[in-house]
């Protein structure tokens, strides 16, 4: 028997991954795609566990795609937001997560508006923590399924132009994709407007620049990224009008594109702001997929740090 | 030095999967009922070896599966994951005889996880065993329908499989007492 190329017991971010641990949740995650395909969609893998879904930060798609995950793995749900915690009562993080365990919880799934929330969490208790997305810093299950998307439709991943277009200084996806992206060999593109796009992201490895044209049009991927109001001074560019006429993706600038190249879009889509309203619908548009995809790759994240003892524990036998 | 001894050798193991055939046709009459899904890694390469030898027997094509049982198991979490190969099982199992076909046989853990694994594709009318090696140390009631070879082992002992869909020379079953 050979084992997964895996020993984390949990998945706080992608900048800690070796290519080597990114492909095996690519890999792994495929196995659960199909499982999706079946009659009966639901596996005993995580049977008898607990997962918290301790979402201090507002989230839908990502919160219910992590629910169905953890439902198709059979483990028992316990949902946490912040409307109706404790940690509106004044209630630290830690004690807050301590009470969680205190429950005997297995996994806790956490989105925080604050950064390092998880890696907190992941020191101060037992359970396995997984980032469901931590202020601007990361959000790994979604660069994950990001990959996996990339790969299922071109095949691989090393060598492909990958532009990231948007507000990139807010966003953690653009952070976890960067990572994930430069680890397997894509050459990336980030695009916006200089205030949200600055030169500093050169040295994660990328190509930045405030043409857009330059930007999309050897691109084999494009993916953008909404404008985070709720993360921005209001001194960041002059207006959404403005933005949606110098970045927005329109069917002139698309024309423009590689004929093969496709369009993705971690949600929530903002119409007619960073992307034609066609544009998200077409064949081009791989948004859905990317949702069916994120299933797959967190029941794979979830089962994969069930097994993961970290380095001092390996038992193989 | 590991001390090692080979149980099987290429010809040896080709015997084995004949005569496990010939055992399968004797039980299941023409076969038209009979369906093979193998447990990788090692079931599913001895699945596709058989279900040759068995087409060439019943003079019909036997159909043959591969089932990945690692999210039914019942030690996840307690050991290293074990690494997840694709399921394709590209007919209905409901209403046929399914003989399974592993190559070594040890606690009886992976195929209780098969039988499990299985009824989420349909209810077999029968399920039958088959494997390369029964090594001993059940842990749980379970025994195989059709044996290539017994080998007594020590717990601690590992059995080493290597096999090739066509069949080639290399292939062996080797005992490794650490």
């Amino acid at each position: 028997m050979t084992f997964m190329a895996w020993n984390r017991p949990h998945l706080l971010d992608i900048e800690s991954l070796t290519p080597e641990e990114i492909l095996t949740v690519l890999d792994t995650a495929l196995a659960f795609k199909a499982v999706g395909a079946r009659a009966i969609k639901k596996v005993p893998a995580l049977r008898g566990k607990t997962v918290v879904n301790l979402f201090v930060e507002p989230s839908t798609r990502t919160r219910i795609s992590f629910e169905l995950a953890e439902q198709r793995l059979s483990a028992d749900i316990i949902n946490f937001t912040t409307e109706a915690s404790s940690l509106k009562k004044g209630e630290t993080l830690k004690d807050t997560a301590r009470n969680l365990e205190a429950l005997n919880a297995d996994f806790i799934v956490i989105r925080h508006s604050a950064s390092g929330a998880p890696h907190f969490l992941a020191r101060s208790i037992g359970a396995h923590v997984i980032n469901a997305g931590d202020g601007a810093h990361e959000h790994p299950t979604q660069a994950l399924l990001d990959l996996f998307t990339i790969r299922e439709r071109k095949g691989r991943i090393a060598g492909l132009n990958v532009t990231i277009l948007g507000d990139i200084l807010y966003s953690r996806v653009a952070r976890s994709d960067i990572w994930a992206l430069t680890k397997l060999g894509a050459k990336v593109t980030l695009c916006g407007p200089s205030t949200l796009v600055p030169r500093v992201f050169e040295e994660m490895g990328c190509r930045v620049t405030h043409n857009v044209e330059e930007a999309i049009r050897d691109a084999d991927i494009i993916n953008l990224l909404r404008i985070q109001h709720e993360r921005q001074r209001k001194t960041m560019f002059p207006g959404i009008n403005e933005y949606t006429q110098l970045y927005g993706l329109n069917q002139d600038r698309l024309a423009r594109t590689k004929p093969d190249a496709l369009i993705m879009h971690p949600g929530p889509v903002n119409r007619g702001v960073e992307i034609d309203s066609r544009i998200a619908d077409c064949d081009r548009s791989l948004i859905l997929e990317q949702v069916t995809n994120g299933l797959a790759v967190r029941m794979a994240v979830l089962f994969l740090v069930n097994g993961g003892k970290g380095p001092q524990e390996i038992t193989v036998g | 030095m590991t001390d090692s001894s080979l149980l099987l050798n290429a010809a040896a193991i080709e015997r084995a999967l004949v005569r496990i055939a010939h055992e399968i046709a004797e039980r299941n009459l023409d076969g038209s009922n009979v369906v093979l899904v193998g447990i990788p890694e090692g079931g599913d390469t001895l699945a596709a070896r058989l279900g040759r030898i068995l087409a060439a027997i019943w003079q019909h094509p036997v159909p043959v599966g591969i089932l990945d049982v690692t999210m039914h198991r019942d030690d996840l979490g307690q050991r290293a994951t074990p690494m997840m190969h694709p399921t394709v099982i590209p007919f209905d199992v409901t209403g046929r005889t399914v003989v399974l076909v592993d190559d070594v046989l040890f606690s009886g853990r992976t195929t209780r996880a098969a039988m499990d694994a299985l009824n989420d594709f349909g209810r077999p009318t029968k399920i039958q065993l088959a494997v390369l090696v029964d090594r001993g140390h059940r842990e749980l009631p379970i025994r195989a329908d059709f044996v290539g070879k017994n080998a007594p082992t020590a717990r601690a002992e590992k059995i080493l499989v290597r096999l090739t869909e066509a069949g080639a020379n290399e292939d062996q079953v080797v005992l490794q007492r650490k």
